[in-house]
């Protein structure tokens, strides 16, 4: 038991969350496997979860960075339905180029970045507000850029979209007795891509040890020589140009344009955060934990909706209940490591 | 010029809207000292810090660094000069690890290299015999590490002169010694120390010179030795030894209370305010007082006993009765009234009218679940605005609009509504304007002579003097000494406060 304290005494919050979310995914998955049979065992069901959420996955790395910075950012859903708006009407309307639409996403979300960036960071406005207006004024955009909702027909984007990349060896044997493929898309490539590149640049930059300086003290961090206000800015470039590309590999998988999409997505990705040990109050969190917290939550949904509880409002509650529960959980860890310091 | 001097600054002025901060100040420091700078609140020295340090730019003056003239803007260019400084609250970010505290924000590299870091970390925590390892999260660290950590980077960082702003007030004892040993070994590097507290024990302890500094006012500059604690008081507190002419102009409380029945008891009483066990006694119809330099623990003392802050050891009796008192409300119930020593943090609330103001403790009493009428409340406000004659224009003006004095009366209302027969009355007089102060010092003491118990602190000993007929004087946060009847002096109280040498 000494031991024991002593090793939470020696972790850093931030590990020591990360720790709890991983044990907590892995005992879920095997929890589902035991309980829900057999789905869950095939390789391909945890593709499946990778394939529907890598927007989200790409989307919460972006959320844990302004909020490891201590601020947040309720754009990003909006952002998601915009560029898949105005890509979808870019290719099938003017008959327009697969990199050109990608483009376009980019610099949605660079745009976005600049403008909530200088208004949270250089006119120190609470990001909540300016990102709630930016979140409003995404879906506004949207139903104006189209108001109906469309799929896109746009052959080489369809190539794009129907593209699978097959992993070899972890293939299943279906019903019929025939052999599948397992198989990734490329929105799970390009998560992938992002969450390594996030996590490097968290922990072996020096801008992503200033996120965390900022995040866990204002005004300490600008003591120490950290340039606080473009450190905030750059938190919010990251998180608005991440919610740019998570938004084109949304309209990847979906393939539709639509001012209904990614309702929420902003909700899911702070909760994935959260369920991934990064905390509100800011300075603590990993993008590891987050990638997790993103696993955690859609595998929570898959466990409802093949128990037969397939409605939201059961989905909604298990939610609610899983956040409390985790939040519970760091909370009461936290408590007790900093009872083991005190001694 | 001393031609050695590592900093100098001369003929600092610097002014705020209404207020000479600083008046011509001139401050020198040699390499390989620990110079103290004193004066009790508002005589200047965290401004002049501040000046140095580059939060505040200063109005007019020169400082020069090695004999060089040089301009500080901000507190990155005071660091690049190699002025760094440590303050009472610690600025570092408890979720960083050790290392990276020490080392953040000080290059421009893009890569952050975590080995080099950590070894180099480990190598000056090592050298500086500090107990913490290079890559534990700072915030599991205690307060007197965490500040120690906050030198060892102001070191790395090739500091020549380091400022520390009160850094002991929130250590303990030993916590302290650890602090000073690592003072003394940069001392012997050749780095010049600033040291700021309210400590006189720690000042006669690390210290090699001292300056004191009285309204924004040089007062001078003097060797540890040549200045006894005695002399540093009086010259800090601006009254002179021999000055005879603030005897007790007015006995009007005292001796009768003398033979008054113990009202109210503490004994071995401590709050985690970090005072030390005190015990204390009040008579029915007595005015006392707790004395002592800023920072000494009146106010915390006080606050225990009401249970403002959390007592931790000790017991309480009133009228020979044992009393549990652990959160203010009991204190209340117990009759015993407590006017904070900040007004507009503890006291009013703002936005509520005279009559809500001056009704709240008693409210508080009855229970939230039974107001008084409007009619009850009225004749409540009406009675105390007219026996205080508080100016005011109506019973319902927001008290935030009235003048300090009276909202001082205000509360010193809320309390005597409640008819408490003990009244604690923390610093009532401060920030308001003479006539109220002497309004409320004659209040004091009619309430003395119809029986009431109270407790009067003020920063102002004159006051005191008039008003309490036994003074119980601290230093750091030990009550040192008791004094009455004749022994009620400016010079006494002084010198119980210098303490120690004083006696022998």
């Amino acid at each position: 038991m000494e031991k024991v304290s002593t090793k939470l005494k020696n972790m850093t919050d931030t590990n020591l969350l990360l720790t709890i979310t991983i044990v907590v995914f892995i005992l879920m998955y095997i929890g589902a496997v035991l309980f829900q049979g057999k789905g869950f065992t095939k390789p391909q069901a945890f593709f499946n979860i990778l394939n529907n959420n890598a927007a989200l996955i790409i989307l919460s790395c972006g959320m844990s960075i302004v909020m490891i910075t201590g601020g947040i950012d309720i754009s990003v859903g909006g952002v998601t339905a915009l560029v898949s708006m105005c890509c979808a009407v870019y290719l099938d309307y003017h008959n327009g180029n697969v990199a050109v639409s990608m483009l376009i996403a980019l610099l949605i979300g660079l745009a976005y970045g600049l403008v909530q960036g200088f208004l949270v960071a250089y006119l120190d406005i609470q990001p909540f507000i300016v990102s709630l207006a930016g979140m409003f004024f995404a879906r506004g955009m949207t139903t104006i850029v189209n108001t109906n909702p469309f799929n896109v027909e746009n052959a080489d984007f369809v190539a794009l979209k129907e593209t699978r990349i097959i992993i070899p060896g972890m293939g299943s044997v279906n019903k019929l007795g025939k052999y599948v493929d397992a198989y990734v898309e490329i929105g799970v490539v390009i998560a992938l891509i992002v969450v390594i590149a996030m996590f490097i640049l968290l922990r072996w930059t020096k801008l992503g040890r200033s996120f965390y300086a900022v995040g866990g003290n204002k005004q300490s961090a600008l003591m120490l020589g950290i340039n606080v206000k473009r450190t905030k800015f750059l938190s919010h470039m990251i998180c608005s140009t991440l919610a740019g590309i998570g938004g084109y590999v949304y309209f990847l998988h979906v393939g539709s344009g639509a001012a209904t999409h990614a309702q929420g997505a902003e909700m899911n990705a702070i909760a994935s955060s959260i369920i991934g040990g990064t905390m509100l109050t800011g300075g603590v969190g990993n993008i590891i934990g987050t990638f997790f917290g993103v696993l955690s939550l859609s595998t929570i949904k898959d466990i409802v909706s093949s128990a037969g509880l397939d409605q939201a409002w059961w989905t909604g509650i298990t939610i609610a209940a899983m956040l409390c529960i985790f939040l519970v959980i760091q909370s009461v860890v936290m408590a007790r490591k900093k009872r083991a310091i005190r001694k | 010029m001393g031609n050695q001097a590592l900093l100098s600054l001369k003929g600092i002025y610097k002014g705020f809207p209404g207020v000479k901060a600083l008046q011509n100040v001139d401050f020198q420091l040699q390499s390989g000292e620990i110079h103290a700078l004193m004066g009790e609140n508002g005589a200047g020295k965290s401004t002049l810090i501040k000046v140095l340090t580059g939060v505040y730019t200063k109005d007019e003056g020169e400082i020069f660094l090695e004999g060089q003239e040089v301009s500080i803007r901000s507190p990155q260019d005071a660091q690049h000069l190699g002025i760094s400084t440590v303050y009472q609250e610690i600025t570092l970010c408890p979720n960083l690890s050790v290392a990276e505290n020490m080392y953040i924000g000080r290059s421009d590299d893009m890569l952050q290299n975590w080995k080099k870091m950590n070894e180099g970390a480990t190598k000056m925590l090592e050298s500086l015999d500090i107990p913490a390892k290079a890559t534990q999260q700072l915030g599991s660290c205690s307060i007197a590490v965490q500040q120690m950590v906050a030198i060892a980077r102001a070191v790395d960082m090739d500091c020549k002169v380091l400022i520390l702003d009160e850094p002991t007030s929130s250590l303990d004892d030993q916590e302290v010694q650890k602090l000073f040993k690592l003072m003394k070994e940069l001392r012997g590097r050749g780095v010049g120390i600033i040291f700021v507290t309210h400590f006189l024990d720690q000042v006669y302890e690390v210290c090699d010179k001292i300056t004191v500094l009285r309204d924004g006012k040089l007062v001078g500059e003097y060797e540890i030795k040549e200045l006894p604690r005695l002399q540093l008081v009086s010259k800090m507190l601006g009254k002179e030894l021999d000055d005879l002419s603030d005897i007790k102009s007015s006995d009007a409380s005292g001796e009768t209370a003398k033979q008054g029945e113990v009202l109210f008891e503490a004994e071995g009483l401590s709050s985690t305010e970090g005072i030390k066990p005190f015990d204390f006694y009040i008579r029915k119809g007595e005015v006392n007082g707790f004395t002592g330099l800023l920072g000494s623990g009146r106010s915390e003392c006080v606050r225990a006993i009401f249970g403002a802050d959390r007592v931790v050891s000790g017991s309480m009796k009133k009228n020979g009765k044992t009393i549990k008192i652990n959160k203010p409300i009991d204190a209340m119930k117990n009759g015993i009234g407590y006017l904070p020593e900040d007004r507009k943090i503890d006291g009013i609330i703002g936005d509520l009218s005279v009559r809500e103001n001056i009704i709240l403790a008693l409210q508080v009493m009855k229970g939230f679940f039974k107001p008084f009428t409007k009619a009850q409340a009225n004749a409540f406000a009406d009675e105390y605005i007219k026996t205080l004659s508080i100016k005011t224009a109506s019973a319902d003006t927001p008290i935030k609009s009235l003048s300090g004095g009276n909202q001082q009366k205000c509360i010193l209302a809320r309390w005597l509504l409640t008819h408490p027969d003990y009244l604690i009355l923390d610093e009532p007089t401060r920030g308001i304007d003479v006539g109220t102060k002497v309004d409320i010092q004659k209040l004091v003491l009619k309430l003395a002579s119809e029986g009431m118990s109270v407790t009067f602190i003020s920063s102002e000993t004159d006051e005191m003097l008039r008003t309490c007929s036994r003074m119980i004087v601290m230093r750091d946060r030990k009550v040192v000494g008791e004094l009455t009847g004749e022994d009620l002096t400016q010079n006494k109280i002084m010198s119980t406060i210098a303490g120690g040498e004083a006696k022998s």
